[in-house]
C-alpha cells in the first residue's frame, strides 16, 4: 500500500466514524491519533457597521448560509440569500408525515408517518461542546431535549456470535471490563508488571482494577454478586419476601473476544458522543425552519445557481428556477458568501483563481443512508425496556436508533432503522427506496422479531441521491487538506466559501457554523478596507 | 504520503473494519486489498469490499446509485455525468483511473474494489449503454494505475 495515495484525512475519518457509530472504533482511533475535533466557537460574533449600502449575496440557505446571512444582516449589510430548495435548512432537515421527497433518478417518496413522528435524514445530534450551533439554536428559541447516545439496555449484536442473539450493551461492557481487570490483576500479582509499575503503585493499581472491573475480594470477576451492580442480575433484588438477587452468569472472555462485540461498546467514549447531547424537540429540521423564519424576507427559494461571476466592483450570480428551468436571471451584490456544497460548486462556472478552483475539486462526497421505520407500537420500550439510545449490529444497517421523545407513549414510534456510511450506503443508494426499507426490516428483525408484525411505513434517504448535495458531506484526504484547504477557505476577490466542507469538523453542523463565522469575519475585514 | 500517515491510514482501516465487528479486525501490517466479503457480517464497514462479482453486478450494485440504471446520469443542483455513449471512455485508462482515485465529488473506490472488479466494471460500461469499445482492461492494467 506504499503507493496508496488516497487515505482519507485522519480528522475527517475520525469525525466520520464518530458520526457513524460512536463506537469503540472511534475511541481506539482517537487514542491512537491523539486527535479530537474541537469547536473554535467562543462567543457571539460582533461585526462593526459596514460602509452604508454594502450588499452581500449568500448562496445556500443551509446552516452556514443562514448563520452568515443573519450576522451580516445584523451588522447592517444588505443581504439576499438564494436557495435551491423550496425550504430553508439544507441538510438540517426532518421528514414528517405528508412530506414528499423526490431523489435523483426520480423516485418520489410520500412520507406516511403519523402526526408527531419524524426522521432526521441529516444531522440528529448536538453535542454539548458544539457551542456555535447551540448558540443559534438558543437564539432562535428552538427547544431542546436530551439525546441519549449510550443506552446500557440497548443491544450489541453480531450475526456471527451467540447464535445471532443480541446481547445487552450493559452485560457485554461489564463482562469485558471485568475480565480485563481480572486478567490484569492476575498479571500484576504474578509480578509481570514489576518493571512497569512501582511497588507502591502496584497496590493502588490492584485496588483500582477491583473498583473499575467490579471484582470481588479475591480479584475475581462475577463469581458472586459484586458484578451485578454493573451487569445486572438473573433476578433483580426487590422488596419484601422472595427479594434476594440472583447473580447471572458472565459471558466468558474468549466468547467475548471471538464475538467482536467488544468493538461495539465504545459509544459515548468519543468526544462528540459524550453526554450531554441534545436534539431539537420535533426534529432537527426545526432549527432550519426557525432560521428561515428569522430571515424570511431575505431568502429566495427555488433558485438554482448556474454561474458566479466576479469583477472589480462586485459579484453577479445567474440562476434559474430549480423546478422549471428557463432563462437565467441575474442578481448582483458587492460581496458573495457561497455555501454551495463543493460537489455542486465544482460544476458551476465561477471565475475564482486557480488555487480555490483546484481546492473545490479535491473534495469527494461520501455515501450515507438513513431509513425511518414507523412501528404500530413502541415494542422496544414495552417489551425490552429500551428508552432511546442506539443498538449496534454488524449487519449493513449498522445501527438502530430509538426515538428519543414521547417515552412511554402508547402510540406509535419511528425507529432509525438504518444509519450507515461507506460500502453499505453505496449499495443502498443503488437500490430503489422500497428495497432499502425492506433490507432495513430484514436486518432489524434479527434483533427485534416484532418488526414484521409492527411495521407500518418507512422512508429511506440515500445521500448520493439527494439532488442538492450529491452525497452526505465533504471528505478530505489528508494530503488534499494539507495542500488545498487553506486555498478553499481564503477570500478570493469578492467571494468566500463556507460550509462543513470548509471546516475541520466535517459533517457536523458545528463545522458549518464555525466556517461561516470565520468566513464572514474575513470578508467583513476586506469590505471595511476597500 | 509519508510512512507515518500511511501507517495511520492502515490503522484507521483496521479500526474501521472493526466497525463490522463480526469480522476479524485487519492487522496494521496487512497490505493490499482486503479479503473478499463472505456475507453480510463482513460488509457493514466503511471501506469493506463490495460483495459483487462481474461487471454487470458491480454496476448495478454500486455505480447505478449515481450514474443511474440507464447510465444516463441525473441532474439536480449539480449533475451526475452520463456514461452512456460516452466518448471519454475511449481510453480505458481514464475510467479505470477515475474509479480508483475519484474525480471532484466522485469518491475513490481503490479501497473497496479490487483489480478484477474494476477491470470487470470498466469493461462492462465500455461495452454497454451504447458504448462499443472492443479492447478489454485486464486486472494488471488496473494494478499498474493504483
Amino acid at each position: 500500500m506504499t503507493d496508496q495515495p488516497l487515505a482519507p484525512s485522519r480528522r475527517s475519518l475520525l469525525s466520520m466514524i464518530g458520526v457513524v457509530a460512536g463506537s469503540a472504533a472511534m475511541y481506539h482511533a482517537m487514542t491512537e491519533m491523539a486527535l479530537a475535533d474541537t469547536s473554535t466557537f467562543k462567543e457571539p460574533i460582533k461585526l462593526s457597521p459596514p460602509p452604508p449600502g454594502t450588499s452581500v449575496l449568500v448562496l445556500g440557505a443551509g446552516i452556514a448560509g443562514m448563520v452568515a446571512a443573519m450576522e451580516l444582516r445584523d451588522a447592517g449589510y444588505k443581504v439576499t440569500v438564494l436557495e435551491y430548495n423550496g425550504r430553508p435548512g439544507g441538510r438540517n432537515w426532518s421528514l414528517y408525515g405528508g412530506d414528499t421527497y423526490t431523489e435523483l433518478g426520480g423516485f418520489t417518496q410520500k412520507v406516511q408517518f403519523d402526526a408527531g413522528q419524524y426522521i432526521n435524514p441529516g444531522p440528529w445530534r448536538l453535542p454539548y461542546h458544539h457551542q456555535g450551533i447551540l448558540h443559534y439554536v438558543n437564539r432562535l428559541g428552538v427547544a431542546l431535549e436530551p439525546f441519549t447516545q449510550v443506552n446500557y439496555n440497548a443491544y450489541v449484536h453480531s450475526t456471527d456470535a451467540f447464535d445471532g442473539k443480541p446481547q445487552r450493551y450493559r452485560t457485554v461492557q461489564a463482562d469485558f471490563y471485568g475480565q480485563i481487570a481480572e486478567l490484569l490483576s492476575k498479571t500484576t500479582k504474578q509480578g509481570a508488571l514489576d518493571q512497569a509499575v512501582t511497588k507502591q503503585d502496584r497496590e493502588i493499581l490492584l485496588t483500582a482494577l477491583k473498583e473499575w472491573g467490579a471484582l470481588d475480594a479475591s480479584h475475581q470477576y462475577a463469581t458472586g454478586l459484586e458484578a451485578g451492580e454493573r451487569r445486572g442480575y438473573a433476578t433483580d433484588p426487590g422488596g419484601g419476601l422472595n427479594s434476594v438477587p440472583i447473580a447471572g452468569k458472565r459471558i466468558e472472555m474468549s466468547d467475548l473476544l471471538q464475538s467482536g462485540l467488544w468493538s461495539a461498546i465504545g459509544a459515548g467514549l468519543a468526544y462528540d458522543m459524550q453526554s450531554s447531547i441534545f436534539q431539537p424537540k420535533g426534529g432537527m429540521g426545526q432549527v432550519g425552519k426557525a432560521f428561515g423564519k428569522a430571515l424570511e424576507p431575505l431568502i429566495q427559494y427555488n433558485c438554482k445557481v448556474v454561474e458566479i461571476k466576479q469583477g472589480d466592483k462586485g459579484v453577479e450570480v445567474s440562476y434559474t428556477d430549480s423546478r422549471t428551468g428557463g432563462t437565467p436571471k441575474t442578481m448582483s451584490a458587492d460581496w458573495c458568501v457561497c455555501t454551495i456544497p463543493a460537489s455542486v460548486l465544482s460544476q458551476i462556472p465561477m471565475n475564482v483563481g486557480g488555487p480555490m478552483k483546484t481546492a473545490i475539486n479535491q473534495i469527494p462526497y461520501m455515501a450515507a443512508l438513513k431509513v425511518g421505520l414507523q412501528m404500530k407500537r413502541r415494542f422496544w420500550e414495552q417489551d425490552e425496556q429500551i428508552y432511546g439510545g442506539v443498538s449496534y449490529t454488524n449487519q449493513p444497517n449498522t445501527m438502530i436508533g430509538y426515538p428519543q421523545w414521547d417515552f412511554f407513549s402508547k402510540g406509535k414510534g419511528v425507529l432509525l432503522g438504518s444509519y450507515c456510511f461507506g460500502t453499505p450506503a453505496y449499495i443502498a443508494a443503488a437500490k430503489p427506496p422500497e428495497e432499502r426499507i425492506k433490507d432495513a426490516l430484514e436486518y432489524g428483525s434479527k434483533i427485534h422479531p416484532q418488526y414484521k408484525d409492527e411495521f407500518e411505513c418507512g422512508v429511506a434517504v440515500a445521500w448520493h441521491r439527494v439532488p442538492w448535495t450529491l452525497g452526505c458531506a465533504g471528505f478530505w484526504t489528508e494530503e488534499a487538506r494539507a495542500q488545498h484547504y487553506d486555498n478553499l477557505c481564503a477570500v478570493d476577490g469578492r467571494i468566500v466559501l463556507a460550509g462543513e466542507h470548509a471546516s475541520r469538523i466535517p459533517a457536523w453542523q458545528e463545522g458549518a457554523v464555525t466556517s461561516a463565522l470565520d468566513a464572514i469575519t474575513r470578508l467583513h475585514k476586506k469590505a471595511m478596507s476597500v | 504520503m509519508t510512512i507515518r500517515l500511511l501507517t495511520c491510514a492502515v490503522l484507521m482501516l483496521a479500526t474501521i473494519s472493526a466497525l463490522d465487528f463480526g469480522a476479524v479486525p485487519a492487522r496494521a501490517d496487512t497490505a493490499g486489498p482486503a479479503p473478499k466479503a463472505k456475507g453480510p457480517a463482513n460488509f457493514a464497514g466503511f471501506f469493506s469490499p463490495f460483495p459483487f462479482e462481474g461487471g454487470e453486478a458491480i454496476y448495478k450494485g454500486v455505480c447505478q446509485g449515481c450514474h443511474m440504471p440507464d447510465a444516463k446520469g441525473a441532474v439536480g443542483a449539480g449533475a451526475y455525468p452520463a456514461l452512456a455513449k460516452d466518448e471519454n471512455l475511449e481510453t480505458a485508462a481514464y475510467p479505470v483511473s477515475i474509479v480508483l482515485k475519484g474525480q471532484k465529488a466522485m469518491p475513490f473506490f481503490a479501497m473497496q474494489l479490487d483489480d478484477q472488479q474494476i477491470a470487470d466494471v470498466v469493461n462492462y460500461v465500455r461495452s454497454h449503454f451504447g458504448n462499443k469499445y472492443r479492447d478489454k482492461v485486464k486486472p494488471a492494467d488496473v494494478k499498474a494505475l493504483r
